[in-house]
């Protein structure tokens, strides 16, 4: 009797003191989880923050980019000065001095303005470029000379940055691009209303140029399209026409381990090392020209290839087995297996695996620096091989170059970019949900 | 030492016997071994058949080094449905599979002994496995219709055998395996709607359909209804049942129950030995072999 009391005290006692052990690990655990949470909430937070704050550097040093500050003038087309002989010839309409045009209707505005440097001054107002405005303006219609037109030019950069407030009228005059005088001047005509901010279309229709406000970053978005465009239609069906031969006919023999082994090595090679390539193999061995888009096309889909690949034999391992089964059953044959069945049910993942690598081509820099394709390149590329820049080539330029109105063209450039790349893997995305499962 | 070296040549246990092969003794040697639960060196019962369709001899199956079927001889016999029963493991699959040439998809399998169809030898190095597994259709444990319609499901083999002339006779031949595969009636109305929308056992009976489509002589169906409910099963069975009028079937199943409602014979397969075969009913009221009275009576497996 008190035995089995004893024992049943005893095994009371154990229960309570393994409780208490339980219960006190049992804080400790709940501790331990509830440290774990907020390490993750934080390195979460820490990088949403840094995104945040790269996205509205870049927004808001880019977004004044995108208007440019024009000169409202009043032109005569003094016949004088167009054609002092009045021969009214393309010759002469060409090379006419439109820029004294400019200056003559500067002075009118301004007439204490007189000495030589005065008017250079109030001439570095308006761009470089609106004399060939001018002279576009007469040669498409000759009847304006003689008569007198509001014409909108446009303001040189450093006008502009003094517009946008990029250039402080703090700083002193010896450390600033424009004097006090250039100031006062674009005041007062600010104060006529002449001076005026419109959407900036040249950034958007323009190559590069010297002159920032003339710079356009289309010479680059045309360079990067047939870039990629030559990269897609090469690395696309190369890659899938690959993967589907490893993964669906290739033997498995040390032979297409090494390959497999090799493929995934390459997809970590620096990309760089693709430019290197790019330019001993296309440029020096095979004489193709330097800057030329199709050159950075070939050397893109050497760098997407093995992304591509591996991608798309993920997709085919995903497909299951019981399919290919089923096909073989029915007595189809390995190649109508293959592509009845297998290859249009991974065809999703293998466009979201091309696009990404897409995306990634798109974006890069390094290869193209290789092949010359960071030259200073001001026409706009009309085909595969005249020579051209790519988007973040002309980044990178831009970001290189000293003048102030560059600063926000870069960040400008690097919007749209991250436009173009936000689109494509919306695109991958898009495609992904829709045809993941046909049914 | 010595004793080992002998055990080594006289395997008794059972797991011995899974690696070594047998070596065949006399008939009646068989049968004096048949109740003492030992695999028998020669299967018990007749193997042949008056009119088979397809004739298994010495058909042994390798998995890389590993054996998985041993010295199986078999008839298949005409319009008629055998089962081929045993615990999981023991080969009756891998069997089946040898009989279209599946076990071809395996990189590592290795077939060899001689299996013929109507008197050709499948394994014949000339022969092409298309047109062998359009004669000998195939239906899977789990049902795996194409991610397409039900139209195109059936379509399929037609299509890529060209057994229609046109969009009317197609038509024609979809519509009569849905009618043979009891579909018909459910699905008339959504040909055009996707097959893996269709309950289990419709899918199931699709891709019978699909595999009657192509006009096979022999289906093999391993384990059309493990992955079905017993009303699904139930409707596979019966149509099993009428199937036999126009093909034969070979059906391999986990379910005793199944195999004596639905097949004419039945063999039974243990660790990769064709232990017994025999007439169905034979079979379940009256097993020759110990380890066959033991499997069907739930003593093991």
């Amino acid at each position: 009797m008190s035995n089995s009391t004893q024992s049943r005290d005893a095994t009371r006692q154990v229960a309570e003191r393994t409780m208490k052990r339980v219960n006190a690990s049992l804080r400790k655990r709940y501790r331990a989880e509830r440290r774990f949470r907020m390490y993750g909430i934080l390195s979460v937070m820490l990088g949403i923050g840094f995104l945040a704050v790269l996205l509205i550097d870049i927004a808001g040093k880019g977004y004044t980019a995108f208007l440019q500050t024009y000169i409202e003038l009043e032109v005569y087309f003094d016949p004088q000065v167009i054609a002092p002989d009045g021969a009214l010839d393309e010759e002469t309409l060409r090379m006419a001095n439109y820029n004294s045009l400019i200056r003559e209707s500067l002075a009118y505005l301004f007439p204490g303005a007189t000495s030589r440097s005065d008017r250079r001054a109030l001439g570095a107002l308006v761009s470089n470029s609106a004399p060939f405005q001018l002279q576009q303006m007469v040669m498409e219609n000759p009847g304006l000379i003689g008569q007198t037109a509001r014409v909108t030019l446009l303001a040189s950069a450093d006008a502009d940055m003094v517009m946008k407030g990029m250039i402080s009228r703090r700083v002193p005059e010896a450390e600033r691009r424009l004097s006090d005088m250039q100031i006062a001047w674009l005041d007062t005509l600010e104060d006529r209303g002449r001076v005026e901010k419109h959407f900036n279309k040249a950034f958007f229709t323009h190559g590069d140029s010297r002159d920032p406000e003339q710079a356009g970053i289309w010479g680059a978005i045309k360079g990067s399209f047939y870039m990629l465009a030559v990269t897609l239609v090469l690395s696309f069906p190369i890659g899938i026409g690959a993967a589907v031969y490893l993964e669906e006919f290739a033997p498995r023999n040390r032979w297409t381990d090494l390959i497999e082994v090799n493929i995934n090595n390459l997809a970590a090679v620096p990309s760089i090392v693709f430019g290197l390539l790019g330019l001993a193999v296309f440029i020096n061995f095979f004489g193709m020209p330097r800057s030329a888009p199709f050159v950075g096309g070939l050397v893109l889909t050497v760098m997407t290839l093995p992304t591509v690949i591996i991608s798309s034999r993920a997709a085919l391992t995903s497909v299951p087995p019981s399919i290919r089964e089923a096909a073989l059953g029915m007595g189809a044959s390995k190649m109508q297996t293959t592509f009845h069945h297998v290859v249009p049910l991974a065809m999703p993942g293998m466009l979201t695996g091309t696009i990404i690598g897409m995306a990634r081509a798109l974006g890069e820099s390094a290869p193209l620096l290789m092949i010359g394709m960071v030259a200073f390149i001001v026409d706009v590329p009309k085909g595969l091989f005249d020579p051209s820049t790519a988007l973040p080539v002309q980044i990178y330029l831009w970001a290189d170059a000293p003048e102030r109105a560059f600063v926000e063209r870069t960040s400008a450039a690097i919007i749209v970019l991250l436009a173009f790349l936000i689109l494509m893997n919306s695109l991958a995305i898009y495609l992904r949900r829709k045809f993941e499962r046909r049914w | 030492m010595e004793s080992s070296v002998m055990k080594r040549e006289r395997p008794s246990s059972e797991q011995e016997l899974s690696n070594t092969p047998v070596k065949r003794k006399a008939a009646s040697a068989a049968m004096s071994e048949a109740r003492s639960g030992e695999i028998p060196k020669e299967t018990i019962g007749d193997i042949s058949h008056p009119d088979p369709v397809m004739v298994c001899r010495g058909v042994n199956v390798f998995y890389a080094d590993k054996q998985a079927i041993f010295d199986v001889d078999l008839d298949i016999g005409r319009n008629q449905v055998i089962s081929m029963i045993g615990p999981s493991g023991c080969g009756k699959s891998t069997f089946l599979r040898c009989l279209n040439r599946m076990n071809d998809t395996i990189d590592i399998a290795r077939v060899t002994g001689s299996i013929s169809l109507d008197g050709t030898d499948i394994y014949d190095r000339k022969l092409d496995v298309v047109p062998l597994r359009a004669r000998v259709g195939m239906v899977f444990q789990k049902p795996n219709p194409f991610p397409k319609s039900i139209y195109e499901n059936v379509a399929y083999g037609p299509r890529i055998h060209g057994l229609a002339r046109d969009k009317v006779e197609l038509d024609e031949i979809v519509h009569s395996s849905l009618e043979r595969a009891g579909l018909l009636k459910e699905v008339k109305d959504r040909l055009e709607q996707p097959g893996t929308g269709l309950s289990g056992g419709q899918q199931q009976r699709l891709c019978i359909a699909r595999a009657i489509a192509v006009s096979p002589e022999v289906i093999l169906m391993d384990e059309p209804c493990s992955a079905l409910d017993p009303i699904a099963t139930a409707r596979i069975e019966d149509l099993i049942d009428e199937l036999k009028e126009n093909y034969t079937i070979c059906i391999v199943t986990h379910s005793m129950q199944q195999a004596a409602r639905v097949s004419q014979r039945t063999a039974y397969f243990h660790l990769g030995y064709l232990v017994e075969v025999d007439e169905t009913d034979k079979i379940f009221t009256n097993p020759s072999h110990k380890l066959t009275e033991d499997y069907i009576t739930g003593r093991f497996g």
